[in-house]
């Protein structure tokens, strides 16, 4: 900067966790992107939750429109987006009702006095403004005249009035940049990026806008602290910031590579998925044919053709779509073909709550088709992770010939954490073999099997393996259609045998902690961070608690069993009413102890922290 | 080195399966099945590029008796597998089979977006006007007051009338051909055949167990030459035993008149196939037997449109050439990193 900086005291921190919150046109996904991007480039470990409504915008100024990004930043490792805010942001009184009670008691609270008229303060229901009333008496709070000071900081940039308006997120970004001591310089390279050419008087008035916030909390004496978090200790290497959906989508793309396929997606849009389709589609000279189907059975279906011609083939949904997709998922299997089908959960039953999170859609994974129809299941845990969930199901998909299913979430698709960018030489191929056509007097038999119980994957294009795939049963061998009773179950007997070998064919579970003990957290998916940190603090307690975490969810690692014996209690925090409790109890027998939460919203650490220690 | 390949030439035989054909004896599908087999072998495509691709219903059972790449897929969804594979491979020559329940039922909507991308699939509806395998409920080709097992008082909905539909999608090659009508139909596979892009043919086909005699007035020996009319580009209307029918144009409307009487070939409509405007098309695809007209059968229409399937793959040529092959490093380190030591 060039202006002089009258120094103000600064504070140093170990983390910080920050929400901007406003209506959904205000900007907040994007001043909360920008704030994660710089974090992350000065090398705080950082992770991410955007919490946005279903509308795209609601009427301005209720409720039902308010969005919200909060970012968790840290000079040590962290694994969660925070549970408690210490600063938040709040554009209007509906997101300031909706927010504050995320606030830390004493937190900071920024909040943009110019929006707290009237007909705000009554869309949002207070009955006195709360700015005035001594109800935020418990918190720092700074009310600042947001849209007066960025009309003032873009007068000479020609802009109507509204125009202007639009602009004070940025405001609030540079506001916040300078209460957190981070740089405008990745902020301002977007913005010349974004609008530098297309639309320069734009550029101009963010970039006005955005040092006014900046110098605002520089000058301004009732914010007489700032706070600086100094960059975490990773792992050494290239880093990056990433979001789920995005690293699920490279690693698609990586495993396409690595297995020298064409890689084809075929996708219906829905929530929180698409996002999905549209990074593929930005990617087409990695020789990515994306196909926008007219449905989502349309959608599995070319997924099935796509297979059935050769290609690594890839269908992304939500809960919604994999229900129809029930029957073109029967038909992979029956059919044992290759390919990937991604869920990523959102709230349910039926539409439920689009835009939020949850995990109750892994027994419709294991169970959700008709007849006798296993499939290989494996879960994400976080943004990062997604890249390589992604490639080991493409691993697995070829090697057992069979559809597998990827679980992410939405809380994972949407957040972001720094990820370690791996080198080429680290990537694994992905071998796929053909059946070259026969010698003279060889007769190609489509439903042989090799030592893993694997079809062979003969293509449309080679000469003598021409064959017929289809819906009803198939004799074993010869792939002909057969009704006989005994062959049936033999049939099926085969199919989910074939799933379960898999289980030979991943790692064994690992835990964090020690090998026994009094109680074992118990999770998979989106929950990970939480429970890994709530871990890790009780056994800084000196509980005796161990953490395991499922990537592999059918078949599960052969030694899950013998570890929960090894535990007095078993605790399964899950975001449903209890699925993968369901499942081990069946299968192994013993008890678990359920935390379920279905709120749309994933588990704080406290919450965690809370039932171990009732159960320790 | 020269490497010298000769393509054997292939017989009707060559294109049979070594599985029984169990549709029921008398049953329309096999006359269209034995035609597909002779005409298949005058196209001189290998017989490994060639993928039936069918969903569920007696038609759809189809691709187990040619001894091609096939699938037999489910309820409905044959043009969208048929998409995902044809969309991967190009090279390949994909027909769908499909039923008037299978295509314009259960998977209408695959079918109206299958046309509209114009893939290049040639596309067989076998319209029996019934649910054969089923056991014989009404379809959505069944006329108003059909008395099925699931309509002992009548059928009361509307029927969909396929070319109408194809051509509301604007099909770039609809076509209609009658299952007995054994040299028409040969013609008419071939004409598919060779067509780039989707090519729709509808097919009267007899269930002789649950519908028998729907098309009787179209295929009756006595009956048909009055009650269809052969289209041909560039050539007028006409029809009946005598050739002294034909059809004009009244207003907007088609009307059958009788040649003389100071009616010459000149008044009536010509036939124009590869009229970009699928109006006439349509006008074509509504004349029907029980309002009292010939129904038309031949090409009704046949024009050159992009294909979704070469497009798709001009796009990543396209976006091949101006970034270059897709390298993975430097995806991975779009926008902003940092290092940490």
């Amino acid at each position: 900067m060039a202006t002089s900086t009258p120094t103000k005291p600064v504070s140093n921190l170990t983390e910080a966790t920050v929400r901007f919150c406003g209506d959904s046109g205000d900007g907040m996904q994007l001043a909360g992107t920008q704030f994660t991007n710089t974090s992350a480039l000065l090398g705080n470990d950082v992770a991410t939750f955007p919490d946005f409504p279903a509308e795209i915008r609601a009427p301005r100024g209720t409720k039902a429109g308010v969005s919200g990004f909060q970012i968790h930043f840290s000079s040590n490792e962290i694994f969660t987006p925070g549970d408690t805010v210490d600063a938040l942001v709040a554009m209007n009184p509906a997101a300031l009702a909706t927010n504050l009670s995320d606030l830390r008691d004493g937190g900071i609270l920024l909040v943009n006095k110019d929006a707290f008229n009237k007909k705000g303060l009554e869309q949002a229901g207070y009955a006195t403004d709360p700015l005035e009333d001594g109800s935020l008496s418990k918190y720092k709070l700074h009310s600042v005249e947001m849209t007066k000071l960025t009309r003032l900081a873009v007068e000479a940039c020609d802009l109507s009035q509204k125009e202007s308006d639009r602009c004070r997120n940025f405001f609030a970004m540079g506001l916040v940049f300078w209460l957190y001591d981070r740089p405008l310089e990745p902020t301002l390279r977007f913005i010349e990026q974004k609008f530098g050419t297309k639309v320069p008087k734009v550029a101009q008035a963010n970039t006005l806008t955005l040092k006014k916030g900046y110098h605002y909390g520089e000058t301004v004496e009732a914010i007489n602290t700032q706070y600086h978090v100094e960059a975490a200790k990773l792992p050494p290497g290239k880093y990056r910031n990433i979001m789920g959906n995005t690293a699920l989508a490279w690693g698609l793309i990586t495993a396409a590579r690595m297995s020298e396929k064409r890689l084809f997606l075929g996708a219906y849009p829905i929530t929180p998925a698409s996002t999905i389709l549209e990074e593929l589609a930005s990617h087409k000279n990695f020789d990515v044919l994306t196909f926008q189907a007219e449905d989502e059975i349309a959608a599995i279906t070319a997924t099935i053709g796509a297979a059935f011609a050769g290609a690594m083939s890839v269908t992304a949904s939500s809960g919604p779509g994999i229900a129809l997709k029930g029957e073109g998922l029967g038909l992979a299997v029956i059919t044992e073909l290759p390919m990937i089908v991604i869920n990523v959960q959102r709230g349910g039953p039926s539409t439920g709550l689009p835009t939020k999170t949850e995990q109750a859609d892994l027994l419709q994974a294991m169970y959700g088709r008709n007849g006798e129809c296993p499939i290989p299941i494996i879960a994400t845990r976080s943004p990062g992770d997604s890249f390589d969930v992604a490639q080991e199901a493409w691993r697995l998909a070829v090697r057992y010939m069979t559809p597998v299913m990827i679980l992410t979430d939405g809380y994972i698709a949407n957040g972001s954490e720094p990820w370690r960018i791996p080198e080429l030489s680290e990537l694994a191929k992905i071998p796929v073999k053909h059946p070259a056509p026969l010698a003279e007097g060889e007769t190609f038999q489509p439903y042989d099997r090799d030592e893993r119980l694997a079809r062979p994957w003969a293509i449309p294009g080679t000469p003598t393996l021409e064959h017929r795939l289809g819906g009803l049963e198939k004799q074993d061998i010869t792939g002909n259609v057969s009704y006989d009773p005994d062959n049936h179950e033999h049939m099926c007997r085969l199919r989910a045998r074939k799933v379960a070998r898999i289980a030979d064919d991943i790692p064994l579970q690992e835990l964090d902690g020690p090998d026994s003990g009094d109680l074992l957290v118990l999770s998979w998916g989106g929950p990970y961070g939480a429970c890994a940190t709530a871990v890790h603090q009780a056994q800084a307690a000196g509980k005796k608690v161990s953490h395991c975490h499922l990537r592999y969810l059918n078949p599960f690692p052969k030694n899950l069993g013998e570890i929960l014996l090894r535990f007095d209690k078993v605790l399964v925090p899950e975001l449903n009413l209890g699925q993968l409790s369901f499942m081990v109890r069946s299968m192994f027998m013993i008890d678990t102890i359920g935390l379920n939460k279905i709120q749309g919203k994933p588990f704080s650490v406290a919450e965690i922290i809370a039932k171990i220690d009732e159960l320790t | 080195m020269s490497i010298e390949t000769t393509l054997p030439v292939l017989k009707p035989a060559d294109f049979a399966s070594d599985q029984d054909v169990r549709w029921c004896p008398g049953c329309g599908d096999y006359s269209i099945l034995a035609q597909m087999k002779k005409m298949l072998p005058t196209l001189g495509v290998p017989r490994e590029n060639i993928v039936f691709i069918s969903g569920i219903g007696c038609s759809s059972r189809f691709p187990y008796y040619m001894n091609t790449y096939g699938m037999h897929s489910i309820h409905g969804r044959a043009p969208a597998v048929a998409t995902g594979l044809k969309t991967c491979r190009p090279d390949l020559q994909v027909w769908v089979i499909t039923g008037d329940g299978d295509g314009l039922s259960i998977g209408g909507n695959h079918l109206m977006h299958c046309i509209r991308r114009n893939m290049d699939l040639n596309i067989v509806l076998f319209n029996n006007r019934i649910y054969g395998l089923t056991k014989g409920q009404y379809s959505p080709t069944s006329p108003v007051g059909k008395k099925t097992k699931s309509t002992p008082m009548g059928a009361i909905d509307n029927p969909l009338h396929p070319l109408s539909i194809a051509i509301g999608c604007e099909a770039t090659f609809v076509a209609r051909s009658i299952d007995t009508n054994i040299k028409h139909l040969s013609a008419i596979f071939k004409r598919a055949a060779h067509h780039q892009g989707t090519a729709f043919v509808e097919v009267y086909q007899n269930c002789n167990v649950f519908n028998d005699k729907a098309w009787e007035y179209a295929t009756h020996r006595e009956s048909k030459a009055d009650t269809t009319l052969e289209l041909e580009h560039g050539k007028p209307l006409i029809f009946g035993k005598d050739r002294n029918k034909g059809i004009r144009l009244n207003g907007l409307d088609p009307e059958v008149v009788e040649l003389g009487k100071g009616i010459t070939e000149d008044d009536l409509l010509f036939h124009d196939e590869r009229s970009p405007e699928p109006s006439l098309a349509y006008l074509l695809s509504r004349m029907r037997h029980e309002d009292g007209f010939p129904e038309p059968i031949g090409v009704f229409r046949s024009v050159d449109a992009p294909r979704y399937d070469v497009l798709t793959n001009d796009q990543i040529e396209e976006a091949t050439r101006i970034k270059g092959v897709g390298d993975l490093e430097s995806l991975y380190t779009t926008g902003e990193t940092w290092t940490v030591a």
